[in-house]
């Protein structure tokens, strides 16, 4: 690895928050290769709000571990913040989606054994936070997301749109580059549903970007691109 | 900053120890048990051990002990033939180690008898030791009133006798035994003063040996009264009657022991040689014994090195069974948190950061179960020691050896789940349900 670190703290403002560039990405099946990612060619913009759509088995969730820092591409160019991860090791690529990306799932991935605030804080643990800092931040960002009053809850106790709301606010944590939703509104009624809608429209208000993989044509209809994804490659983008 | 994230660590390993309470207890076990019997294992063997030397160290470093065993040609038609059996050490040998040894300091020679000691209508079983007056040289025994015998009781064979303190709980219980008279078979002795109890230990106890036994010892005797060793020669006679099961046998034996002094250490085994050539000139029947307690000294730390190593081989076999259970639920751990494993390293954890988690649990479980262990391990010695009688001695050094043993055994068993829990794929960890 010959990058130095330094490359990962400057950025430019001006410059696409994410650029991808005939990226591909094989999986080797025994003797067959499967073409999952072909040449995709995508930019963004701080600020965006993205949403990634297609079928299933289109190679949106591959695209996403791809967006996250989760997968290395089998070729082409991914920079993120002006860095290029397709060069990055193991332990690099961990601190990058620790300080650069806001993961929120489908099925909410919340830790059972540890509270709201806790749950909020592993984010920031693994950055190095200090234990009053990182309590103290947890405690805020809860509250910005309306879950004042259940900071001592563990997931189990609260409901799927709360449980949604704390995966958003540990999303924030380290206030990432990029806040990457994985069918956020997939596992929960229409009503908590357009809670969490809410909160995402919110967040884009404020100046964050967004991407999310959503088979929802309200959330497409809400953000401000859509990107279709069919069969490995990038059918339309707007 | 890292002794910050350590305690972090830490408490966050025994939080997630805590969720599963009955779980880490039943893992811990295996190192209490391993750790607690580490510690009672080496401290009864410590004790064991110190309790021999002591013993040995009693018969004196300096002294060469020279026991009148039977000689064993003899062994098989004793009882048969009514002839006399003449063996032994005699006075002639203890003038001859007096004469012709160069470093010694003193020669004891001592009769042996057990008997029994009347006074008053109280009876007891003892050992009479005719012996000389400088005895207290070469013996543990200490004067605790009165005086020990005299040349001038040696001199004029006087009727006189020492007893000690053993003797005289049983003899005397409200009377002050100087100045009284002992009866010992048809004569009175005159106690003229009492010693302490010198440990019902003879040389012959030591090395355990067949061939002393019957002799020297007479079994249940409570404690010794010493006489001169002249009264002995005049009262007692030399020749004892013996009661085997086919008749009666008689034996004629001078003295059953005599004691060398040495003048130091390094000259004890040169001079146990020269002693060994005069007496193989003298005594045609191989009726004598030499031992020499600096040599079973010896030998008794070799002995303890070993029992040391077995007991402690057995003990480390057991934290090696604590060890593998810890890996097996540690095992059973990661693939239970799997998702948890996932979503930490979606987070920003590095695999390094997993490995830390879950070996810093390990640890935290052999850490509480080495500290419970060093509690048990210490409480077992002590209970041994109250009901079981027996000595037991907790060095610090298998404090540190058991709680070192059971840290290394947490890391050694705790590497590889923590290392199975970072080489998880992120992707796959996060779908896994």
């Amino acid at each position: 690895m010959t990058n130095d670190k330094s490359n990962a703290v400057e950025f430019d403002a001006d410059s696409p928050i994410l650029v991808m560039e005939r990226l591909c990405k094989n999986y080797e099946l025994g003797t067959v290769e499967l073409k999952v990612l072909r040449d995709i060619e995508l930019t963004i913009n701080e600020g965006d709000y993205v949403a990634i759509m297609g079928p299933s088995g289109s190679g949106k969730s591959t695209l996403l571990n791809m967006i996250g820092c989760l997968d290395r591409p089998t070729s082409g160019d991914y920079w993120l913040g002006g860095q290029n991860v397709s060069l990055l090791d193991d332990d690099e690529l961990s601190m990058i989606r620790g300080a650069r990306i806001g993961f929120i799932f489908q099925s909410f991935n919340l830790i059972n054994q540890l509270n709201v605030v806790e749950n909020i804080e592993v984010p920031m643990y693994y950055q190095g936070y200090s234990e009053s800092e990182s309590a103290e931040r947890a405690i805020e960002i809860a509250t910005m997301v309306g879950l004042e009053e259940r900071l001592g809850h563990r997931p189990s106790e609260l409901s799927g749109g709360q449980q949604q709301r704390v995966a958003i606010a540990r999303s924030l944590a380290n206030d990432p580059l990029i806040i990457l939703a994985d069918e956020p509104t997939g596992n929960l009624d229409s009503e908590s549903g357009s809670e969490i809608l809410k909160i995402l429209v919110d967040l884009h208000e404020r100046g964050k970007t967004l991407i999310v993989v959503t088979h929802d044509e309200g959330i497409a209809e809400n953000a401000g691109r859509v990107v279709e994804i069919f069969d490995g490659r990038i059918k339309r983008q707007t | 900053m890292f002794l910050f994230r350590f305690k972090r660590t830490a408490k966050l390993g025994i939080k997630s120890l805590w969720m599963h309470k009955l779980r880490s207890t039943l893992t811990a076990l295996g190192i209490i048990f391993g750790v607690s019997s580490v510690i009672a294992m080496l401290a009864i063997g410590e004790g064991a051990s110190r309790a021999a030397q002591e013993q040995i160290a009693r018969l004196g470093s300096r002294n060469i002990i020279i026991k009148t065993v039977p000689p064993p040609e003899d062994n098989d038609v004793s009882g048969q033939n009514e002839s006399m059996r003449v063996y032994g050490l005699t006075y002639l040998d203890a003038e001859r180690f007096r004469n012709s040894l160069p470093n010694v300091e003193v020669v004891v020679p001592s009769r042996r008898i057990i008997q029994q000691a009347w006074y008053r209508n109280r009876k007891v079983a003892i050992e009479v030791i005719g012996t000389v007056p400088w005895y207290p040289e070469i013996s543990p025994v200490r004067i605790r009133s009165g005086r020990f015998l005299s040349s001038i009781d040696m001199h004029h064979k006087q009727g006189v006798c020492v007893i000690d303190e053993n003797v005289i709980e049983e003899l005397f219980v409200f009377d002050d035994p100087l100045g009284q008279d002992v009866k010992i078979v048809g004569d009175y002795y005159r106690v003229v003063g009492v010693v302490s109890a010198a440990e019902a230990v003879s040389a012959a106890n030591i090395i355990d040996n067949g061939a002393a036994k019957g002799h020297s010892q007479g079994g249940a005797n409570v404690g010794n009264i010493y006489i001169p060793l002249t009264t002995v020669r005049n009262r007692f006679g030399e020749i004892s009657v013996q009661y085997g099961t086919s008749g009666r046998s008689y034996e004629k034996v001078e003295l059953q022991e005599i004691i060398v002094k040495v003048g130091a250490i390094e000259e004890v085994l040169s001079t146990r040689d020269t002693l060994e050539t005069i007496l193989s000139r003298f005594h045609k029947k191989n009726d004598y014994q030499v031992v020499v307690p600096l040599e079973l000294l010896k030998q008794a730390k070799q002995t303890q090195r070993l029992f040391s190593i077995v007991l402690g081989s057995i003990a480390a076999i057991s934290l090696l069974v604590g060890g593998i259970g810890i890996m097996n639920i540690m095992l059973a751990t990661v693939s239970e948190r799997t998702r948890e494993i996932g979503i930490r390293r979606a987070l920003g954890a590095r695999k390094r950061d997993i490995i830390i988690q879950f070996l810093s649990e390990t640890l935290m479980l052999t850490f509480l179960g080495g500290i419970l262990g060093i509690s048990l391990g210490s409480l077992i010695p002590f209970l041994v020691t109250h009901f079981g009688k027996m000595p037991t001695v907790i060095t610090g050094i298998s404090l540190v050896l058991a709680f070192g043993i059971s840290g290394a055994v947490g890391i050694i068993f705790g590497i590889y789940p923590a290392y199975r829990a970072a080489n998880m794929d992120p992707i796959e960890s996060l779908r896994h349900e």
